[in-house]
């Protein structure tokens, strides 16, 4: 069963409407009991770093993304759902993340000379692999998704990187390591080449 | 590289889709839930709906608007007019939302934008603001901000609002410079411009667009991040795929 996290920072509809656009039933979940009962879990999420890893770590939600990653369940996570994925987040002071993966979220320091580039990175960007992962399988190199954030992950492992962006500079914009991935961009809201990346994890057995 | 967005907005009186010439006469056209079809399977990079008449009328139709678009388009959406407290802007991203945009209430109270930002983030705080071009008793021009609508002049200047709203925690702003809006003459290059260099986040440039030659010039004159549009599209002179064709003939980075 695939489901969909709730911990109250997203509306979770667009994702659960994606996903059963494509023909797979999407359960919206809120506790760890549920979290454990899920074969293919989606950790979304918008807003602030903290305020979500507090509401994962005192609802047990923490715990049980732990478990489920250990027990080699498919998880993936968008947006603040990625950046969750790692040891520490520098939004608003330093706070822990999942630990999930290693590594530090850290914001965008385009917006300076030289680039002096808009932050938040908003809007439509195109993508880089450098893995055949099957998050992007039946799309071409540069396939465009939408992305808003001013924080980006900095993995201490370069090889988990699955696919990069351009802004100023490369950044990650999605990651791949074992049954764990996670994307910086929206799928749910990135049209076609979003489904297929949602169509791609939902049917993905490890 | 980080394209950029063509924007149709679709201005929403009640539930249905109008657009208005100079603000104020308004001609009925259509269902926003087709509207959003058409425009997501063009390839639009992102919608915004205004709401025009809740300003001063009431609201509510909004978020159920929203909510049956979201049900149908993945793209992002953003909600303007009419939002006045963190429960209406709460209410509308609930409904799928991507961002909400404030205007006259944020000139009245700014801490909303501070509000909102705290508990959706930068990344779904949009300022809209209704700049225009006045001269008051002593002959200079001063661009100031108005709202209801464009009924009211507050006397507060342009350049001295972005910054503000951007140091209190707005993440984009939609800069809809009236004495340029639905006349198709052209967005005002120079102040999208100057606003655009004032700030650090995107500037999404509205008001004037009457063809694909204007929204060229905004990206690139007016340092404009999006170019927003509304008659061009709505009326079908245009589509967006064939503004984006244009753009990307002359250089613009552009999803196609």
């Amino acid at each position: 069963m695939l489901a969909i996290l709730d911990y109250g920072m997203a509306n979770l509809r667009s994702v659960q409407k994606a996903f059963e656009g494509l023909g797979h039933a999407a359960r919206i979940i809120t506790t760890p009991e549920e979290i454990q009962r899920t074969d293919h879990l989606v950790v979304p999420g918008v807003g602030a770093f903290r305020d979500a890893a507090d509401v994962l770590f005192k609802t047990g939600a923490a715990d049980a993304i732990r478990e489920h990653v250990h027990a080699g369940r498919p998880l993936l996570g968008i947006c603040l759902g990625l950046q969750l994925l790692f040891d520490v987040g520098h939004e608003d002071g330093t706070h822990a993340g999942l630990a999930i993966l290693p590594g530090e979220c850290v914001r965008f320091a385009v917006d300076a000379p030289p680039h002096q580039l808009k932050v938040p990175h908003m809007g439509w960007n195109s993508l880089a692999w450098t893995r055949d992962v099957p998050l992007f399988r039946g799309l071409q190199q540069g396939a465009y998704v939408y992305f808003v954030h001013s924080y980006h992950v900095v993995p201490k492992d370069l090889a988990i990187v699955a696919a990069t962006a351009h802004y100023g500079e490369p950044f990650v914009a999605a990651v791949w390591k074992d049954n764990v991935t996670a994307v910086q961009f929206h799928p749910e809201k990135s049209q076609e080449v979003g489904a297929t990346i949602l169509k791609n994890f939902a049917e993905w057995r490890p | 590289m980080l394209a950029k967005r063509i924007i149709p907005c679709l201005d929403v009186d009640r539930g249905r889709v109008v657009k208005g010439v100079k603000f104020f006469d308004h001609v009925d056209a259509g269902d926003p839930i087709e509207q959003a079809i058409f425009y997501d399977r063009g390839h639009a990079d992102e919608l915004v709906f205004y709401d025009i008449s809740a300003s001063h009328e009431g609201r509510g139709i909004m978020a159920e608007v929203v909510r049956r678009v979201a049900e149908v388009v993945f793209m992002p959406i953003t909600v303007g007019g009419g939002i006045r407290t963190l429960e209406d802007a709460t209410a509308l991203i609930q409904a799928g939302a991507e961002k909400v945009s404030v205007n006259s209430a944020a000139v009245k109270r700014p801490e909303l934008i501070r509000e909102i930002s705290a508990k959706f983030g930068r990344c779904a705080t949009v300022l809209g603001l209704d700049a225009n071009r006045v001269k008051d008793g002593d002959g200079i021009e001063r661009w100031r901000v108005f709202v209801n609508g464009g009924r009211v002049d507050t006397g507060v200047e342009v350049m001295a609002w972005v910054k503000e709203a951007q140091a209190l925690g707005a993440g984009e702003i939609v800069l809809n410079v009236m004495n340029a809006d639905g006349t198709q003459a052209g967005y005002d290059l120079e102040m999208t411009a100057a606003v655009s260099e004032a700030v650090t986040i995107p500037v999404v440039a509205s008001g004037g667009a009457g063809s694909p030659e204007h929204m060229l010039r905004v990206l690139q004159e007016g340092k404009a991040d999006a170019a927003l549009a509304a008659s061009i599209f709505h009326f079908r002179t245009y589509s967006v795929g064939q503004v984006k064709e244009y753009l990307a003939e002359r250089g613009v980075p552009i999803r196609r």
